[in-house]
């Protein structure tokens, strides 16, 4: 035990005091927040730009009142009705597109065509479309008598509140905010998995071409050195996933404070007021339904049973990373340097990505369904198919103890025959090594 | 003189080869041990398995009378043929590491390799990675690893084999010092002839067999063949039933050079009383075998068997 706490220090140490592992706990978190704040940037910015679409209103359907929204993106201008003259008019301009309606009937209109100087954009033209399917729906209204007022009151929109019936009582729930959690925990795992189990292979590449092994294998066992090794690259794993998680969440807030989110919400609790504004609302209410929608966000969140999702992320976590880091271990082992992983790492990395895309689609679509169940319980899969399905609590006590003690066991079974290839491989140079010989290694006496 | 290491029928074979077929061997205490033999005749399997690094597959080591067990290996220092150090860590902390790896603690560990480093003149170097010394400084390097937990048992696979002759001078002496302290040694090696005059006793391995073991003196008092080089000047005639010539070479000048065998029973005076009476003498002694020469003797005796052992 002493000696495996020696090795899992130097592991730990020698790969915090990297450069490499400072420059990556501070770049990390920038590019973590990077990615929740740039693309809002860029939303802001993308709006401020507009397009200018030029209508040629021969059928009069506009009946000279374009619609003009400061908030959309589009802004509409007049052009002359002639369909020829307008095209020469938009061939000289710098517009985005050019929208001709013809005279039409009402009750069936046909023949409005959009003209694009290249292949127009499908925002742009399902944009457009909208704009036109309103406007002749709110003239055929006007034909059929209805007055708009009439029709506001008329049109729903319901918010379905979605509970949680469980035996702990009732719990409101909220899919998109239980989905983001758990496909944040199995992105973490994945990503934790690969990059560091690259790690441990690396680190036994490197003792095997310095030479060193032998001397340190005349000091300790294979399995020793193995699992020294696997716990410290986990520590130093965990240790940086704290630290990203910690100044991620600085730069956040900090960068949300200084311009970016508030201001963000702001226009778009704007932009609701808007179009509540023209669908008959008052601002007070739209103020509400915004409030509404964040209140039952953070009541999700609340109510997911976060002490549950915390250990059994933290389990698989670790569990997963053990179960595989052995492995990328033996791999290490069997070969000399890392261009001979390729062969063996195929048949590794091959369920792991597997089971990350079907979390995606499947899994999140329908965390207790047949195949989210079967990969929760295998030890390969169940790292990330189990904290996907978890937050969405379909998960019984039972299935999850099943589960965890699968896991387990694959572990131990897993550790056995790594640290089996690990023994015979560690010391075998210059060999381009089969999956026969390998699965003969795991038979070698002592 | 007691044995701090004994192997009896110790074997081990591989998928495709043999690599100890039933060796046994005594190692005394306080001595230096050469375990000597051609490449690929087995001497790393067996010193590996007196590291615990592999396991026998039959027979038995035994450390100062016990079966060799986990507690020996803070007793045993090893320096592979393989050599290697962590390359991106200091010299200092890796000294510190591999000896807590061998049970020392923290405190005696540092003092030590003070020590040490002291000694060697590594002071400057301490806090450099092992990457940016010279070759030379990495082996001395090692050579502490090896030492710094006073292991009662030293085993040097190949031990001098990319040293440069200055510091091959140094490993020996601190060999031989190490020695006059308590401690035992083995080297293994293919190059006998490095290690010839160093060893108090040796085993010939050749092909997974021990062929040959005892002290040098008495191997090579085993092997002398009475034959008697003489040197000199004049016309030198045997005609005599004693002795044998074997060699005969006429030089310039009239000097000579002669290999002559004696036969059983006749001594060396016998010869010299002979000569005397015919030429001038320069140089007479008696030849004896080198270590090479032997192991290529022994290996030729028992060759008949290795040829069926090729071709099963």
């Amino acid at each position: 035990m002493d000696q495996i706490w020696l090795i899992v220090q130097r592991e730990y140490i020698t790969r915090v005091r990297k450069k490499s592992f400072i420059i990556m706990t501070f770049v990390g978190p920038l590019l973590m927040s990077a990615l929740f704040v740039v693309p809002i940037f860029l939303m802001q910015m993308s709006s401020d730009e507009k397009k200018i679409v030029t209508v040629a209103d021969a059928g009069g359907l506009f009946s000279g009142k374009l619609p003009q929204d400061e908030k959309s993106s589009i802004r509409y201008v007049h052009a002359p009705t002639d369909l020829e003259a307008a095209k020469a008019e938009f061939k000289k301009s710098k517009n985005s597109a050019l929208l001709y309606v013809p005279p039409f009937d009402l009750a069936n209109p046909t023949g409005i065509k959009l003209f694009g100087r290249e292949n127009l954009s499908l925002t742009l033209q399902t944009s457009i479309q909208r704009t036109v399917n309103r406007q002749v729906e709110a003239a055929r209204l006007q034909k059929s008598g209805i007055d708009q007022q009439v029709l506001d009151n008329l049109k729903a929109d319901v918010d379905m509140d979605t509970v949680n019936l469980s035996d702990e009582g009732e719990k409101s729930s909220n899919s998109m905010v239980t989905s983001g959690v758990a496909y944040f925990m199995a992105f973490l795992i994945y990503l934790f998995i690969f990059l560091y189990g690259v790690q441990i292979m690396r680190g036994v590449i490197e003792e095997k071409t310095s030479r060193i092994v032998e001397v340190i294998m005349s000091s300790v066992k294979p399995f020793q050195l193995m699992m020294g090794k696997v716990i410290g690259i986990a520590a130093v794993g965990l240790t940086q996933l704290l630290l990203w998680v910690a100044l991620s969440s600085i730069v956040i807030t900090g960068v949300s404070a200084v311009a970016g989110i508030d201001t963000v919400a702001a226009s778009r609790t704007q932009q609701l007021e808007t179009v509540a504004q023209s669908a008959g609302a008052t601002p007070k209410e739209t103020e509400d339904k915004t409030a509404v929608m964040y209140k039952s966000a953070m009541e999700g969140f609340s109510n997911l049973n976060l002490p549950l999702i915390i250990g059994s992320f933290l389990f698989y976590f670790l569990g997963g990373y053990l179960l595989y880091g052995a492995l990328f271990g033996a791999i290490g082992a069997a070969v000399d340097n890392e261009t001979d992983t390729q062969q063996f790492m195929l048949p590794i990395t091959m369920p792991l990505i597997l089971t990350f895309i079907v979390a995606q689609s499947v899994m999140i679509r329908d965390p207790n369904g047949p195949i989210a169940y079967w990969m929760s319980m295998i030890p390969f899969t169940s790292p990330i198919a189990m904290v996907i399905r978890i937050p969405f609590g379909g998960v019984t006590a039972g299935q999850l103890l099943l589960s965890m003690a699968l896991l387990v066991a694959g572990f131990v079974a897993t550790i056995w025959i790594a640290a089996r290839i690990y023994r015979v491989g560690i010391l075998l140079y210059g060999k381009k090594v089969t999956y026969k010989e390998l699965s003969r290694w795991m038979f070698y006496k002592g | 003189m007691s044995n701090i290491l004994q192997a009896i029928d110790v074997r081990k074979a591989y998928d495709a080869h043999v690599a100890l077929s039933g060796v046994s061997l005594d190692i005394p205490e306080r001595s230096i041990f050469g375990l000597l033999g051609p490449n690929g005749a087995g001497k790393t399997s067996l010193i590996r398995i007196i590291t615990q690094i592999t396991g026998a597959d039959s027979g038995e080591i035994r450390f100062r009378g016990e079966r060799l067990n986990p507690s020996h290996i803070a007793q045993i220092g090893y320096l592979p043929e393989e050599r290697g150090l962590y390359k991106k860590m200091k010299i200092g902390e890796q000294l510190l590491y591999l000896a807590q790896l061998k049970g020392l603690n923290k405190t005696d560990a540092t003092k030590r390799i003070k020590a040490w480093i002291d000694r060697f003149d590594l002071r400057p170097w301490v806090s450099k990675n092992v990457e940016d010394l010279s070759k030379g400084m990495q082996q001395k390097v090692q050579f502490i690893a090896t030492v710094l937990h006073e292991p009662s048992l030293i085993i040097l696979d190949e031990p001098f084999s990319g040293f440069d002759p200055i510091n091959a001078n140094l490993i020996k002496d601190e060999i031989l010092e190490l020695r006059e302290k308590g401690a035992t040694i083995i080297f293994s090696t293919h190059r006998m002839e490095s290690v010839e005059e160093m060893c108090d006793s040796i085993a010939l391995i050749n092909r997974s067999r021990k062929v040959l073991d005892g002290p040098v003196g008495t191997i090579k008092d085993t092997f002398k063949t009475n034959t008697y080089e003489v040197e000199g000047k004049g016309r030198l005639m045997v005609i005599h039933p004693d002795f044998e010539v074997l060699e005969h070479k006429e030089r310039e000048n009239g000097y000579f050079y002669d290999r002559i065998r004696l036969h059983e029973g006749v001594t060396p005076n016998d010869l010299l009383r002979y000569l005397i009476g015919q030429v001038e003498i320069h140089a007479f002694r008696e030849q004896i075998p080198s270590i090479n020469e032997i192991f290529i003797r022994r290996v030729r005796e028992t060759m008949p068997e290795s040829l069926v052992e090729e071709n099963v």
